[in-house]
This record gives structure tokens, sequence and C-alpha cells, in this order.
């Protein structure tokens, strides 16, 4: 009754004794206890997981006691593996763990906010105006409109009601699409694999309207454009089980038990299985004392490595010795026995593009494409042969696009790799040479720029006359500079000649010693002999951030194709950066695009979008003068980069947003007007000039970015490369920009883009961000809409490192006035239906698609490339422009369509990667399963799609991963092009139909899906290229093999033809400020280098104080012991970082474990935790991204050619941010600037130029 | 200082603290388990604890303890051992004047500890500091007696204290006259002291119920709480 009175018991109070009264036996009150025991109960557990593109992907328990997330633990119910395989679970980490701390932070957003100015403006003219006329009213008044853009990033947010927000952003909508074009309006949101329902909810939004969804794997510079270069397919790899089976594992530039966290048991298990394995890093990672060896290789040199080892992999297992495994496997899998056509340039023979079936008289026989067919010798018969499998075969016939070693004519054939034995002749061929630039902080040597080596070559008779060829065998070898025996100079007889590529060679580049080199080449492929191929390199961000990363990772690539290691399991290339494994992709594109009522939708490569549009060209340092080859073929390699972005947007290569001058809204009218239909109206006006492509002059106010929506991003705080250009070009507010541009120091301007003198500030109408927490980007939004958290929405989530697709649950109810992001866009879809009928009606949007990879246009161009706009050929749409299409807008019903599945689903079908199959059944499923619309109107009778659960259906029925019944037809799909029968790989699973409640109920494993190029089966962990191998299912390039001579103009241009080792590039971002404004402290020059980090890898952000607590509490910058005693820094000082592109500050982390001359930040770390100010530009610290800006690279532009076809993160310019030199000293003043907003003085100009 | 206001002060305010004393820690003990502890920042911060906490521990239980015999042990005990009211209040200044040195300089070191410590301080409540600053009054007012007793050394002033307190204890109102004119400084020292055992539920004072004395006298080292009821012991 009461604790009190209970003690009361003098008289019975018992005590028994033991052990000799040692011990007693007590029977005082034990209720004291239930507090612990409570501390641990919970009133129900719900599944979900961590939206944060964590590649774990893992399965998590959400603890709920009283309406509030308490907790979460690790799922431990993953489906069970085979018996010799280790299972999956325990999945999880600490910063996972530490995730339920956001959802009642202080830094969550609770309520709708919006810039006070601009709520303000908004009010005194709403109140006298209809919406759109009211928008207009702000942002047509240049006062009006710098009163709040000049201040984003400077507080000032007030509360406003989820009405008025909605009412604002869809009066800017509409506004923005009638007055400009729906193709002003950008969206920018990453990784759908994370949770692929919110991803949908905003791109479906956009495009319904019109809008932009910009990509984002390629900007993040976590595509390796080699990929598709080789494979044809944007990545693929194997999952974290199949580490397991490997025999020899390299870690690459990866550091997984940091970084792979819930995986890394996989990779001590291998080693426990009895693998070995070798760690390759610049620094001591935590990884490297995984390995039985490190290899500590100079940061950025690691194609010279590669390079190397493939050199001793070639001499030793395909030339001293031919291992028969390695030769079969190169001969039916890789474009090895293509036959290249060499041309003479100058004195020298250059390799030039593959034979086709075309250059022959009758085209051997070939009627269809005989330009995309490629040929090889026979062995047997000695002629030559049109071998199947190539990508002439795959569009305009059927039944002969495989990898069976067949010719054309179907008669069996075996393919010669060399040329030597029936050479005509053994003659020198050029290969460029790059390693001898110099550089300021690389090794260079001093050989020469074109190394000529002797290849056997035979002479071919062609329509248009004799010509020589070779094998890519042969010319693949020579490149790699191995004495074969035909004498001539650049070869190597010993690994200790300095001749690139020998091991002596490599050692003066990666300050690796040659020993090393030898013995991992040396066991790498002796592993994979032995063992058919189970030699594997896991590979990350660390080596693909580099300018030319598609050398770092060919170099490997390589060595893995020689061993016959990709496509088999325990072996191949693990790529892992980002959770881009969007496993039912098929099924979430007609979601997510909104394909289901218009086809195309408006994707925009981001890369080139935000170099144009946050005027980072007009600060460009690289001259394409330093990055040519010097074989390059005769051809106008002049201009700026930005030059051969916009040739490759009008060529049909690239995407643009916008898309033309002239609003697209207007043009099919004034098209009807003409008489024309619009595709070709459209490109008889570009030709007359009439109508502009706005990637000409990104400048001009009519091709500026208007709206721009974020949402599952932290685009400002995190991935926005060139952070300060951002906040001066796009945004129009105060920033750290020291550089001037190109016209302030007078250089050469771009050829083809626009040059204003006065650079526009402030593109941005309206910037939106959905999220739950206050990253550095809301901070910069006009407004911010207070999102879910993901234990508070239902969504999907898959990974590359599983096979497994699971949920993100609501545990609770969103808090405060937090809504899902399926709910926001529906909530502002709803507000534009009300809004648009002011403005917009059913109006016909004219729309740009570039040669898409996957589609019959990749195969466009075929040998040559001409510019229409320069009058080398006619402007043909889906030929050699962008094809040109009419899609249908209802604005007014842009609500419903939002919210049922539109008809084109059974009218047209769905399909992916080529592939096409009928869904009829599949809408019939989910008019049952999710109802139908019964109210009136354009959508009566359709399937809803109402809540997020009815969006994850739509996608779970549609996709062939998580329905049988569609597998078996995707897979029938594919035979109908193979020729082959593949359905057997999902009949088994044909009834099988995973829905929502299943995956809430225990992860479940996927079905395997043409999709994809692995299998989910009994015997195999999933392994990339898979299906290629032991399917043969050709690879989706020009030879239907993976590819690894490159031969596209552009390519052999710049050297890429084969792989050869690049030295990083010269940025010049250090110089313009060094030494120029010196605080009195010493200044060092370092590498920049911004690697996934500990407490935050993608699976939380650094804003969380439990994962804070584990660190500095903020920004901090890993520099070497040696390189810090030499500016006087000692561990803990607060440093200021920067160069001409901005400044950041931090403090420092003296570590043994950093290399000399780089410095580490990890990425991602915001500024909006412990930051102080600046010194040098008087503003907050910046970001990682605040000292780099993006270089485009042109071979990452080409497009309308097979593999090197544009897609959506397919192909495309990456991000690269890796050459970066930073200017490292001491901030010898703390200024937390914690005063309150000073308005700039009129006509003030920025503080910061430094360069002067 | 009017009758009716020192009656009021010592006749009827030390059973108004009392009362809230004991009630007060009796509802707290059954109602707020949780809160019943010493709530020590031994945890955030080691620095001046081991001197600050254990000078003013060791001067404060003295002190106490000399209080609790000094005020409460009947007079004619001290008659009957021979000690002399003069000698009792030598050996009072003298062991409480110690003591209470011990204590200050502890107190001291608290209380900067509390106040200056930007931790400590974040995480102190209202309770924990103005308690702590009470009983430092408390303390200086309490060493400030000694100037105002060493001026009569007799004893006198002692045995009126000993028999309020005596007279309070066994429920006689009326001795609040027998302390009406001693020295305000007593007075202070007394309200202040009244006003300790008034705030005593509120604060981490309760953890002074719970000081683990029986620890001392308790067999065995191994305890065991059992379920099953046992028979008494025997």
């Amino acid at each position: 009754m009461s604790l009190f009175l209970d003690r009361l018991t003098f008289f019975n109070r018992a005590k028994a004794p033991f052990s000799d009264g040692h011990g007693i036996t007590t029977n005082e009150d034990r209720r004291w206890e239930d507090g612990y025991r409570k501390r641990w109960q919970h009133d129900k557990i719900v599944r979900s997981t961590h939206g944060a593109n964590c590649t774990g992907s893992c399965s998590w328990k959400i603890y709920v006691k009283g309406g509030i997330v308490t907790w979460e633990t690790q799922q431990t119910d993953y489906p069970r593996t085979r018996p010799d395989l280790p299972n999956h679970e325990p999945r999880g980490c600490a910063r996972g763990a530490s995730y339920s701390w956001y959802l009642y932070s202080g830094n969550r957003v609770k309520y709708p906010l919006i810039r006070s100015r601009l709520l303000k403006l908004w009010r005194e003219a709403r109140a006298i105006r209809t919406p759109v006329a009211a928008w207009a009213s702000i942002v047509e008044d240049p006062a009006k409109r710098a009163q709040y853009t000049r201040v984003r990033g400077n507080g000032g947010f007030v509360r406003a009601s989820w009405d008025e927000v909605t009412e604002i952003i869809a009066s800017a909508n509409a506004y923005t699409a009638k007055k400009h074009g729906p193709d002003r309006i950008f969206g920018f949101s990453p990784i759908p694999a994370m949770s692929m329902v919110s991803y949908a909810a905003g791109a479906r939004y956009l495009s319904l309207l019109g809008g932009v969804c910009m990509s984002f794997y390629d900007w993040y510079c976590d595509l390796p454009p080699s990929s598709p270069q080789t494979w044809g397919e944007q990545t693929d790899v194997p999952e974290s089980a199949d580490w397991y089976n490997a025999g020899f594992l390299i870690l690459w530039g990866s550091n997984v038990p940091q970084t792979r966290t819930p995986d890394a048991h996989f990779y001590t298990e291998a080693r426990y299985r009895g693998a070995k394995s070798v760690v390759i890093t610049p620094d001591y990672s935590e990884a490297s004392k995984f390995g039985d060896m490190w290899l500590s290789v100079k940061q950025g040199t690691d194609s010279a490595l590669a390079m190397a080892m493939g050199h001793v992999i070639l001499k030793e297992f395909h030339v001293d010795r031919e291992v028969g495994y390695f030769r079969d496997y190169v001969r039916q899998y890789t474009d090895m026995p293509m036959l290249v056509k060499l041309v003479r340039q100058g004195d020298k023979l250059i390799p030039d593009r593959f034979i086709r079936a075309a250059d022959f008289d009758q085209s051997l026989g070939e009627a269809n494409n005989a330009e995309w067919k490629t040929v090889a010798y026979d062995e047997t018969s000695g002629s030559i042969v049109v071998p199947r499998g190539s990508v002439g075969f795959r569009w305009g016939e059927q039944g002969k696009w495989s990898l069976e070693e067949k010719a054309a004519d179907g008669k069996d054939t075996k393919l010669r790799l060399s040329l030597s034995g029936i050479q005509d002749e053994v003659t020198g061929v050029a290969f460029p040479y790059f390693g001898n630039i110099a550089h300021e902080h690389f090794t260079h040597t001093t050989h020469d720029s074109v190394l000529v080596r002797n290849v056997p070559v035979k002479k071919l008779q062609l329509a248009e006359g004799e010509t020589l060829v070779a094998s890519v065998y042969d010319l693949f070898l020579a490149n790699y500079g191995v004495d074969r025996g035909f004498g001539g100079d650049n070869v190597a007889a010993s690994y200790d000649d300095n001749v690139p590529y020998t091991p002596a060679w490599a050692e003066t580049i990666t300050g690796v010693k040659r020993d090393q080199i030898i013995t991992v080449a040396r066991e790498f492929a002796a592993n994979a002999e032995k063992t058919n191929g189970r030699s594997m390199v896991i590979i990350g961000a660390a080596m693909n951030h580099w300018y030319h990363a598609d050398m770092n990772y060919r170099g490997v690539i390589n060595m893995l194709v020689m061993c016959g290691c990709v496509g088999q399991s325990g072996g191949g290339w693990s790529h892992y950066v980002g959770q881009e494994k969007l496993r039912p992709q098929s099924g979430w594109t007609p979601l997510a695009f909104a394909l289901d009522w218009g086809r195309p939708s408006r994707q925009q490569n981001a890369t080139s979008s935000w170099y144009a549009h946050t005027d980072q060209w007009r600060y460009e340092t690289i001259n394409v003068g330093e990055i040519i080859s010097p074989t390059a073929p005769a051809g106008p390699w002049d201009g700026a980069i930005i030059d051969y972005n916009i040739r490759a947007e009008r060529m049909g290569w690239l995407p643009s947003a916008p898309q033309l001058e002239q609003n697209p809204l207007t043009i099919a009218k004034d098209a009807a007007a003409a008489g024309l239909e619009a595709k070709d109206y459209v490109a008889r006006e570009l030709k007359s000039g009439k109508l502009k492509m706005s990637c000409e002059d990104p400048d001009n106010p009519k091709n500026w970015p208007r709206n721009l929506f974020v949402w599952r991003s932290n685009l400002l705080g995190s991935s926005g490369k060139g952070h300060e250009y951002f906040l001066k070009h796009l945004l129009g507010t105060s920033h750290g920009v020291m550089g001037k541009d190109l016209g302030q120091q007078g250089r050469s301007k771009p050829t083809e883009a626009v040059w204003h003198d006065q650079a526009p500030e402030g593109k941005l109408d309206l910037l939106v961000t959905l999220d739950f927490r206050m990253s550095t980007t809301c901070v910069y939004s006009d407004i911010v809409l207070p999102a879910a958290t993901w234990y508070e929405k239902n969504d999907l989530n898959t990974s590359d490192m599983h096979p497994f697709i699971h949920p993100l649950t609501n545990a609770v109810d969103p808090v405060w006035e937090a809504r899902s992001d399926w709910e926001i866009y529906k909530s502002i879809a709803r507000k534009f239906s009300d809004v648009a009928p002011e403005v917009l009606g059913v109006e016909k949007d004219v729309v740009l698609t570039p040669l898409m990879h996957d589609t019959a246009t990749e195969i466009a161009q075929a040998i040559d490339v001409k510019d229409w706009k320069k009058g080398e050929i006619e402007p043909i749409p889906g030929r050699t422009m962008p094809s040109v299409t009419v899609v249908e807008r209802d604005y007014p019903n842009l609500y419903k369509r939002f919210t049922s599945l539109g008809p084109l689903m059974e009218k047209v079908g769905n399909g992916g990667k080529g592939m096409s199959w009928e869904t009829v059944h599949e809408v019939e499923f989910l008019k049952q399963l999710n109802g139908v619309v019964t109210e009136e109107g354009a959508t009566k009778g359709l399937a809803r799609i109402n809540s997020d659960i009815d969006a994850a259906e739509v996608i779970l029925s549609l996709a062939p991963e998580t329905n049988g019944e569609v597998a078996v037809k995707a897979w029938a799909s594919l035979g109908k092009a193979t020729g082959l029968d593949h359905t057997h790989l999902a009949i088994p699973k044909e009834d099988e139909k995973i829905r929502f409640r299943d995956v809430v109920a225990q992860p479940r494993k996927i079905i395997s899906s043409p999709i994809w190029s692995g299998l989910e089966s009994e015997k195999v962990c999933y392994n990339a290229c898979y299906t290629n191998v032991h399917e043969l299912i050709p690879w989706r390039t020009l030879t239907g093999r993976q590819q690894l001579y490159q031969d596209h103009l552009w390519m052999r241009a710049f050297g890429e033809g084969l792989c050869v080792y690049r030295p990083p590039v010269d940025v010049k971002a250090v110089k313009p400020v060094l030494g120029k404004k010196s605080n009195g402290e010493k200044e060092i020059v370092l590498n920049w280098i911004t690697p996934h980090q500990k407490w935050g890898i993608h699976s939380t952000y650094t804003d969380n104080l439990i994962m804070l607590t584990l660190s500095r509490g903020g920004p901090i910058v890993w520099i070497s012991e040696v390189d810090a005693a030499k500016v006087n820094i000692v561990d803990n000082d607060w440093i200021e970082v920067f160069n001409a592109n901005g400044a950041l500050t931090a403090r420092a982390v003296v570590s043994q474990r950093v290399k000399e001359g780089m410095v580490m930040m990890y990425h991602a770390q915001e500024k909006i935790v412990n930051t102080p100010g600046s010194q040098i530009t008087g503003l907050r610290g910046g970001i990682h991204n605040s000292v780099t800006r993006v270089v485009l690279k042109p071979t990452h532009m080409i497009g309308g050619y097979v593999q090197l076809s544009y897609g959506f993160n397919y192909y495309g310019t990456i991000g690269t941010n890796r050459d970066e030199f930073v200017i490292v000293r001491k901030l010898n003043k703390i200024d937390w600037m914690e005063r309150p907003y000073r308005e700039p003085a009129q006509g003030a100009v920025a503080p910061s130029q430094a360069a002067e | 200082m009017s009758a009716t206001v020192n009656h009021i002060l010592f006749g009827w305010y030390p059973y108004f603290c009392l009362t809230v004393f004991l009630v007060g820690s009796l509802i707290r003990f059954d109602r707020e388990q949780y809160t019943w502890k010493s709530s020590s920042s031994q945890l955030l911060r080691r620095r001046q604890l081991a001197w600050g906490s254990n000078l003013f521990h060791v001067g404060i239980l003295v002190i106490f303890l000399g209080h609790f015999a000094g005020l409460l042990t009947p007079i004619w005990v001290f008659d009957a051992l021979g000690i002399s009211h003069g000698f009792k209040q030598m050996m009072a200044i003298v062991i409480g004047g110690i003591a209470g040195v011990a204590c200050f300089v502890g107190m001291a070191l608290l209380i900067h500890r509390r106040l200056f410590d930007s931790r400590i301080r974040k995480t102190s409540s209202f309770s924990d500091t103005a308690i702590l600053l009470l009983l430092f009054a408390q303390l200086i007012v309490g060493l400030g007696t000694i100037r105002v007793s060493l001026a009569h050394l007799d004893g006198n002033e002692m045995v009126k204290f000993m028999s309020w307190a005596q007279g309070i204890l066994t429920l006689q109102p009326d001795v609040s006259q027998l302390i009406a004119d001693v020295h305000p400084v007593f007075k202070t020292h007394l309200l202040l002291g009244m006003t300790i055992f008034l705030v005593f539920p509120f604060t981490r004072l309760v953890h002074v119920w719970s000081a683990p004395v029986w620890y001392l006298g308790r067999r065995g080292y191994q305890v065991v709480r059992s379920r099953r009821s046992l028979a008494p012991a025997e």
C-alpha cells in the first residue's frame, strides 16, 4: 500500500542466512525493479528502415511506447541463405541505431516554414489578386523579388499554414509553366531505391506538369562511366554475400568496415574461409588492417597501378603461358577478337573504329543494321565472320542477338584472338601516352607522348579499298607494353624496365614497390585460373571521383576481364557507392515518371545542368588542349568544355533543360499553324534559327530554371559541387566565390555559349525543400515543408548489397504538422489543379528527348560525328538531333491523374532495358486491389493510387522482380531477341506475387528478372553479368561483348580508345589566392579528398547529436602529421581551407593515418553545426564542396552510340572533384558570427575578390 | 521583535516546518521513488568533487550530530555527568568551529563547481543550486554565532536553546518566549535552520533519510531478495 509503511516491518523482517552467514536472503520490497523492466517494455514493434542512401538497407525494429518512437534495434529475420553460406543478419550499425533521435529533436522541421519577406509580399499581393497573378506581381518586380532572394540562407523563416504554402507553390508552378514553360520547373531528388514511393511522389507531380527530374548518380560522381562504356549497364554488382565465394579479394579504395558496416561480416567470413585479401588505399584506412597486404598508392594514380598489374597478368598468363580458361573467356565474352581499322596519321598508324559488316561489299550479306555489326576472323576457316550478339542484331531483327559462338548465318564459329600467325606484316602502331604531363604534385616520366609498338596486322579488302586491320587483342596487349617477340620499341623484356606500363614504371608514379605489384597481380590471376574466375575487386567512390575516373576503373575492369572473373560467382567488379539498385525499377518507372499518362517524361543529366545554371562554366580553367590526345584524329578540337556539352545537346547526345528558348507549350500551335508535324517544325525552325536551344544561352533570363523542388536530398549541404557558385548564381545570395570569371580575366570565351558580361545572380524564383530536419538546403530555401521521417511513412527499400525488398512503415503518424512526401505532393497537386485554370487548360507540350540507350535510337550515329548546326548534316529528330514528341498535359485534372493509374499501361504496356511486355492483367489486378475511381470525371474507372501503400502496390505489381508472372513475360520478351529460352529462370516463381503487407511481415527475396544481369537462385548469390556469361545474353554494347576498346571518334580523340594512365588534371584553383590574403599563419597546398564518412556514411546526417558526440561535435578535416607540422597546426586547432572557389572552416584532426600531401574531409558535414566564420570570406565557413568546382569531361557527353548513349543516371557527365587542391592554414580568430543579419549596403560587392 | 511575531516564528513555524518535513518526505518517498536520490553529478565532472564533497560531508555530519546531541540531550544528563555548561559551550565552539571551517571550504568548492562549471550548471535544477546556497548561508550564520558566543562563555544562552528545542519537541509552543531576547544572529540561524527542514522534502536532501548506515551492521555480503515469503528471522 505504502512503500514507507511496508518497510516498517521490524518484527517480521525475514533474513534467511546462507553460506555460513556470508549471504542473506530477504523479502524486502522489489517493486522498484519494475522501473527497469518498464524501461525496455513497449507497446509495439514496427518494421522500418533508413532511407538515407545508405547501401546497408537494413531492416529495423522500431519500438513505440505511448505513441512515441523510443528506440530501434536490428531485425534478424532475413530469409536464410543456403547451407554453406553465412546468413545476412544481423545488419545495422550505430548510425542507424541513432536515428530515432531525429523525430523529436530540436532540428526537426515541425511546421511549413516560409521566408517572412516572401510571405508578406504574398499576402499583400494575394489580398487583391488571384493566385497566379499574385505570384506574377512579385517575381516580375525585380525589387520585390530581390527582397527575399538575396537573403536566402540568412534566417527569417516564419510558420505558415499548409493551405497557404501549397497555394504559393502551385501558383508559382502555374505561372512558370505559362510564362516560361514547364521545363523551367526542376526537381532534384536522389536514389529512389532508398524510398521509392517518396521519390515517385515528386517525380510523378513534376512529370504530369512537364517539369524536369534531375539525375543524381552521375552528379554524385558515384556513376562509373566505365561501366556503361564496357558493359552497357549503369552499374550492376554482386551482393555482399558473394564476397564469401571469392578466393582473392582486392579492396581498392573501398573502406568496407567503415562504409559497408552491415556487410563487412561477409568480408571477415571470406577471410576465415581462406580468401586472401589485399587493400589498396593511400591512407591507412579501417580496411587496411583486414588486408594480408596493404598497398599505399599515391592518391589519383590508381590506373598506373592497375596497368602495371595488367602488364604482369598479360605477360605471365596470356603470353609466356596461355591459360585456356582465360583465352576462352576473352574470346567469347569480350571484343578482343573484333577487328579494328588502322589509319595513317602523318607517319604513324593509329587505331581507328571497328570494322563493320557494312564496310564490305554486299555488307557480307547483312541487310539489317550492317553498320552496327562488328567482324572478326574465324580461327578454323580463316575467313571473316559476322559473329552474333553485336548491337546490329538487337534492333530490326530477332533471334540472333546472343553470345552463342555462332556467326550471323547460324554456323558455329571460333573467333580468332590474335592475328599473329596469319598476319601480313608486323608494323608499328601509335598509342598515346599522358604520364609525361608535368604536374606540381604528381610524378611524371619523360617518355614520348606517342608510343609506337609493333602489332601483327592484316590487309583487308573493303568496299572502299584495302585497309590494314588489327584485332583488339593484339592492340590491347601492345598497349600494355608486353613484349610478344615482335621487336620494336616501347615494350618491356623485364619488369624492371622503365617502360609504360611495367611494375618498375608504376613504382615511380604510384610509390608502390614493384615486387608488391608483381605479387598481387600474380596471385590475383593464379587464383582466378584455379577457381575459374573467383577473384574480386571491391571498389568505391575513392577512385571514381577523379577527373579520369574511367581510367582508374577500366584499368581494374581489364584485370578482371583478362582473368575471366566478370560474371562468375565470387568474382568480378564490386563497385559500391550509393544505394542505386532500385530492384523493382521497371514497375516503379511508370509510377514515378507518370508514364501511365504521357510518354516521355523530361529527365535531365544534373551535372551538365548545374554546370550551366550555376555558371561554373564561366570560371572554367581546363582547356580542351590539356586533355586532348596526341593521336587525336583531325577535327575541330577547339572550344571550351561547355561548347562540347552544347554540341552534345544539339546532336541529341545529352538531354537539355530547359529545352528551347520558346515556351514548349506554344510550339505545337505554331507547328499546326505552319501545317507541319511538331517534330518537323522544330527541326526546320532550329535550322532556320527561329527556334533556339536553351543550352546555347544559359544566362538568358528566358532560359533560367525558375522553380526548384528538393526532396529527400541535401543538395546545398552535401552534393552541390561548386557550392559557392550555387549560392552566387542560382540563389543570388552571399557567397564565397573568390575567383574571377573568364571575362574578368580576359581569357578566351566559349564559342557556342552566349557570353553576358554581367553574370546573373539569383536565377531561381522559388526554392522549395521537403525535409524532416533543418538541413543546409532548408536554410537556403524559400519554403520548407515538414516531411515525415522514415518511421512515419510507408515506402519500399532495396539495395545492391542484398537481394531483399523491405519496407519503411509508419510506426507513428507524422508528428506536428509533418506529412509524408506522397501526401505533400498530393496536396500540391490538388492545389495546382485548383489554381491552374486561371492560366492553363489542356495543353500540348513539345518534349525533346536525347537518343536513348536501350532504344532503337541508340544506333543513330554509326560512323561520324556530324553537327547539323554547322551544316554538316540535316537536323533529323531522333537521328541527328533529339527526338521530338508532343505530350498532352491536362493541367486542371493534374490531381486526378496523380491519384489514378492512367490508360497507357493497358494501351502501350510496360518494359525496361529494351524489352517490353503487356500489362493488362496487372492493371486489372490493381483495379481490384486498390479499387477504382468512382468519382465522375477524366479518371473514372481507373485504378486508384490514393495512399502511399496504393503506390507501393503499383510498383510491386508491375515489376518483374516482385511479380513472378511479369518476370516470365519479361524473360520471354528477351528470349525473342536472343533466340534462346530464358523463362526457366522465372517459371518456378510464376505464381509468386510480393505485396506490401508481405514485406512488412518479412523482407522478401526478389525474383530473377532480365532487367538485371544477376540471378537469385538456390545455387548462386547475386553476381553482376552472371546471365551474360551463363545465359549467353549479350552485353548492351556495340559489339555485344564486354567492350575494352572504345572506338567512338571522341573516345579516340581524347586518347581513351584503350585504357591508359592519365594523371590528375590541374584545375588551377590555388594560385589565384595563394599567399594573397594572409592572416599571418603559414599556408600549405594539399590535395582535397572527400571520402564517405564514419559517423554518417549516408546512413545518417552530420547534425545527429548522438553521432556528433562520438567525434568532435562539428566539421573536421584530417591532415597528416608531417603536413600539419609544416604549418604549425596541432590536433584540434581550428583551420581554414580555401581556394578560388570558396572557403570552409573546421577543426584539424592530425593523424599518422593520412598520407602526406593530401587532406581529407569526410563529405556532407553541413555548415549548420559548430562552424565558425572564415577569415578570408567574412562569411560562415562553407561545406566540403565550397572549395570544389565541377569540371566536365567531353567523352562523357557522347551519345547516339549504343552503350555510349544517354540514359537517366546511366551515362552522362559526372561531377568529379578529387583533382582539386586547397590551401590549408590555421584560423587565428574564431568568430561565431552570432549577430543579427545586416542588409548589405546598396551596390556593395562581395568582400572576397581576393584575386585583385 | 514583538512577542506575537516571536511566537509565530519560534512557536508555530517550527511545527509547520516539521510537519512539511515529515509528511512531505513520506509522500515523496511513497509517490516519487525515482526522485529519491542524491543526484550526484560525479559522472559529469569529478573535478573539485573529491575534496569538496568529502570536506562538506564530514563537516556537516559533525555539525549535525553536534547540534542533535547538544540540543536534544536533556540538561539533567549533562548535570549528572558533571559537564558544566561552560565546558559544553567551549566544546561546541571548538568542535563546531573546526567542522564548520571544513564544511565551509568544502561548500565553497562545491558552489564554485556548481556555478562555474558549465556542464554542471546546465544540468542543475533550481533546487540543486538553491539548497546549496541555503546551506552555505546557514553555515556562515552559524559560524557567525561563534563571535557572539565568545562574549558570554557561561553557557546560559546555550541552555535557552536546549530548553527551546526540547520544549518544541515535547509540544510546548510557549517555549518560544525563552529565546525572545537572544542575539538576532541566533534567531536568524534558527529560522534558516527551520527553513531547511521546510524545503527538505523538495530537494535532494532526502537522500539523508536513506543514508545506508545499515550497511555497517549487515550480516553477509551477498544479499538475495527473494520473491518467496520467508519465515521471520529467529
